[in-house]
């Protein structure tokens, strides 16, 4: 036994090493080199450093930004907008969703206007919004919903509609009120839907707030990101840029932790 | 009693193919029927009529200048899908299945898409100045990670059965990315590509607004700032009717390659 | 000569590691018909990735010729269960056999003789031009068979290949396979869990037991060939071996339940 077992096990151990390596060393060592790359590209101005500016010197604007009070209220202001946006348009996505795909009639109803109203690129409602909502935070809030929406809607109808039919029939036979269908049957087998109609709506109302910053100069990240190009600052832009990206990170994990949580409640596992 | 037969009437009407284009089109007519008669009231300045609107849609879309600004928007949108496409399903098919490519990148590019495209605006434009360039190069920026990652994800995920048997008779190669790999991971690419594609429109717009002059989202911008309300509401319009057509179009040719790459769907 | 000694096979699991097979070893001679049989849970498509040299070994070696197997080898082709999703989808049933030839020097004429003789063996030269899910799974079967013959191996490995098709086609495909290999004289090394399919199409049966699977038994089938599903199960001693191998099978079973008891 032992002789079968002696041959393998360092081998196990090497490939623990080599995992190890290869999940942490791997993707630093990249990074760093590209850090490395751009460092030098840019101070041998190969790039030219009046639009690239070095990445030691962007790490540095990054840090001077969080002794300034630019940083906190430009954060705040699309942190606290874009978690609205997202709560209303899953919120609202989701009960209009369970809606329509419980009353087909009405969804076959309004299926057109809803198909035409779909790829309506929300950001071509600027200048209407920006006439009627005025440039307050109420437009990118407007304009983010208005785009994610329709990401959760679809697959929420679809989602309802794919209960198993046994199991529908199993709540007619043992007379299920219609609250307890929907939480025991629809909800459930919505979940997968959900998913990733969450991560895709998480994504879309980010962007569409950014673009409302930068294009009705509303304060918040994109704004800052604006400001410093105009005032000719690029190391500035740059790290607004990370942050932007920074932030959207931190946000695909926070809603990955919700959608563990909720799911874990409905025991469906989703993906 | 009765009430209760002509719901149970309408639910399975509208289950069928022809229940369900009859309640469709009654849902169509009924929905522009009352955008027509609610803003034929309208005395907001910022709501006009619907008539008026299709009046102006018509005067001003059809001269050359306004078609220009359709063929601009067209021309940028499809380039930068285009370079999404392809370097989205190149990319793809590369982290995919090497898997040390993709340990290596994977952080990165977890940041990288995490940036929202339009925050590259002020890159893009430092780069490219005002330019077609400008939009395309934002477009495919932003386009790329919906079909990057599906695509990804499928190549990962290709049926261990399939992949067994290529290796097995040696189908290595070009060849195993041509015959195998490709067609066992379009159906992906297509679900990346059907979400770009909302996302290319917005960008489209998006980079038509700040500064390039030409295009529909300049054209709208302008229109607002110089308050003709009706050119404004005449070009979001034709967006959504351009949204549309593409979405449309495209769920055909979906339709078709899906078809075609897994004929087995049919039968179920 | 497919020789597979001592051979271990490992997977990495997040307890340590799951064995599947275990101090396994057998030869298989030149253009024999080796079946390996055993109860579910026996890691016999382990075992036959392994030689097919899809996967790797974690102890012990296969080899063929005195050649250590390191991927896939050219001499040998596979036949897998999942006719479904072995045959590529999108291209014709001609395709799918053509495609493995499409390289090696092949010249197009001489692929598609090959094609069409080895499709007209498998009787689907009128199926050539269509697509593999208008076929039903006994053809498509017979196209992966047709594949594997177009593409001359000198080993056939075959993954339970009849195990998703109905009965009667079951017992046709049997002696389609017992007919190729008697034109042919290919290798033929066959899994199944079916000891009656065992007993009838085999020179030898290799019984293993359940995971970390091992060789339980070699049973020499002495039956004549060419065989037949009538006279040949018919014989005492067809009745004889049957009896012995699924005793061994069934004795295997009790005890692993009396010991998960």
């Amino acid at each position: 036994m032992t002789a079968v077992v002696a041959p393998t096990a360092p081998k196990r151990r090497h490939g623990a090493a080599a995992t190890v390596g290869r999940r942490f060393i791997l993707p630093a060592a990249f990074i760093v080199f590209l850090i490395g790359l751009q460092e030098l590209l840019t101070r041998t101005d190969v790039l030219p450093s009046n639009y690239f500016p070095p990445a030691s010197k962007i790490f540095m604007a990054f840090i001077d930004e969080f002794s300034s009070p630019a940083l906190p209220d430009a954060l705040f202001g699309t942190l606290t907008t874009w978690i609205q946006a997202l709560v209303i348009s899953v919120v609202l996505g989701t009960a209009v969703g369970i809606l329509l795909g419980l009353i087909v009639p009405l969804e076959a109803f309004l299926r057109p206007t809803i198909e035409f109203l779909r790829p309506v690129p929300s950001v071509a409602l600027i200048p209407l919004v920006v006439l009627t909502i005025g440039t307050g935070s109420d437009s990118a809030l407007f304009l983010a919903v208005f785009a994610a929406f329709w990401q959760v809607l679809i697959p929420a109808i679809i989602g309802v509609r794919s209960a198993h039919p046994v199991a529908l029939e199993t709540a007619r036979s043992y007379n299920f009120t219609l609250w307890q269908r929907i939480r025991y049957i629809q909800l459930p087998s919505m979940m997968p839907y959900l998913v990733t109609s969450i991560r895709l709506a998480t994504s879309t109302t980010l962007i569409l707030i950014v673009t409302a910053e930068i294009i009705i100069q509303m304060p918040g990240l994109g704004y800052e990101i604006t400001m410093s190009r105009s005032a000719g600052n690029p190391a500035r832009m740059y790290a607004y840029i990370a942050l932007s990206g920074i932030a959207g990170i931190v946000l695909n994990g926070l809603v990955r932790q919700v959608e563990a949580r909720v799911a874990s409640i409905h025991g469906s596992g989703g993906k | 009693m009765s009430t209760l037969t002509a719901t149970a009437k309408l639910n399975a009407a509208a289950k069928t193919r022809k229940g369900r284009l009859i309640l469709g089109t009654l849902g169509a007519a009924t929905a522009v029927a009352a955008w027509f008669l609610i803003s034929r009231e309208s005395d907001n300045p910022y709501f006009p009529s619907l008539e008026v609107i299709l009046e102006r849609a018509w005067e001003y879309w059809t001269t050359p200048e306004g078609v220009n600004n359709i063929l601009a928007s067209l021309r940028t949108l499809s380039g930068g899908l285009f370079l999404a496409i392809i370097l989205g399903v190149v990319i793809g098919l590369i982290i995919g299945q090497l898997a040390i490519v993709e340990q290596a990148v994977s952080p990165t590019l977890e940041f990288a898409r995490a940036i929202p495209a339009t925050a590259l605006i002020p890159f893009a434009l430092m780069l490219f100045g005002v330019s077609d360039q400008m939009k395309i190069f934002l477009i495919a920026l932003g386009c790329i990670w919906p079909i990057l990652l599906s695509t990804a994800d499928g190549a990962r995920g290709i049926d261990k059965t399939l992949s067994a048997s290529a290796r097995a008779f040696q189908i290595t190669g070009w060849k195993f990315q041509t015959y195998v790999m490709l067609p066992a991971v379009l159906p992906r690419i297509l679900v990346g590509i059907r979400i770009a594609i909302p996302l290319s429109l917005i960008l489209m717009v998006t980079s038509e607004m700040v500064g390039v002059q030409q295009g529909l989202g300049f054209v709208i911008t302008q229109a607002q700032a110089t308050f003709q309300i009706l050119t404004m509401w005449s070009g979001i319009l034709i967006l959504g009717v351009l949204g549309f057509l593409l979405t449309f179009i495209y769920s055909l040719i979906e339709r078709r390659l899906l078809r075609w790459a897994d004929p087995r769907r049919d039968r179920e | 000569m497919l020789i597979v000694s001592d051979m271990e096979k490992t997977y990495p699991t997040k307890s340590g590691g799951f064995t599947a097979v275990s101090g396994m070893s057998f030869h298989v001679e030149e253009g024999e018909l080796f079946t390996i049989v055993g109860p579910s849970g026996a890691g016999k498509t382990t075992l036959l990735r392994c030689v097919a040299g899809l996967d790797e070994v974690t102890g012990g070696s296969v080899t063929f010729n005195g050649v250590p197997v390191s991927g896939p080898p050219r001499e040998f082709a596979v036949v897998f269960q999942d006719y479904a999703r072995s045959l590529m989808p999108w291209i014709t049933v001609a395709k799918n056999v053509e495609l493995p030839l499409m390289k090696n020097g092949i010249s197009a004429q001489e692929r598609r003789k090959r094609v069409t003789s080895a499709l007209e063996e498998v009787g689907l030269a009128d199926a050539m031009e269509k697509k593999p899910f208008q076929l039903s799974g006994g053809m498509q079967q017979r196209v992966a068979i047709a594949r594997a013959i177009a593409y001359r191996p000198q080993v056939l490995i075959m993954d339970e290949p009849f195990a998703s098709v109905d009965a009667q086609t079951r017992a046709d495909l049997e002696d389609l396979l017992l007919r190729i290999r008697a034109e042919t004289g290919t290798t033929v090394l066959f899994v199944t869990h079916d000891v009656d399919e065992s007993v009838y199409l085999s020179n030898r049966v290799a019984i293993v037991s359940r995971s970390p699977s091992r060789i339980d038994e070699i049973v020499d089938i002495p039956l004549p060939y060419p065989r037949d599903q009538i006279a040949t199960k018919s014989l005492p001693e067809f009745a004889t071996l049957r009896g012995h191998v699924f005793g061994r099978i069934r004795e295997m079973v009790n005890s692993a339940a009396l010991t998960d008891a």
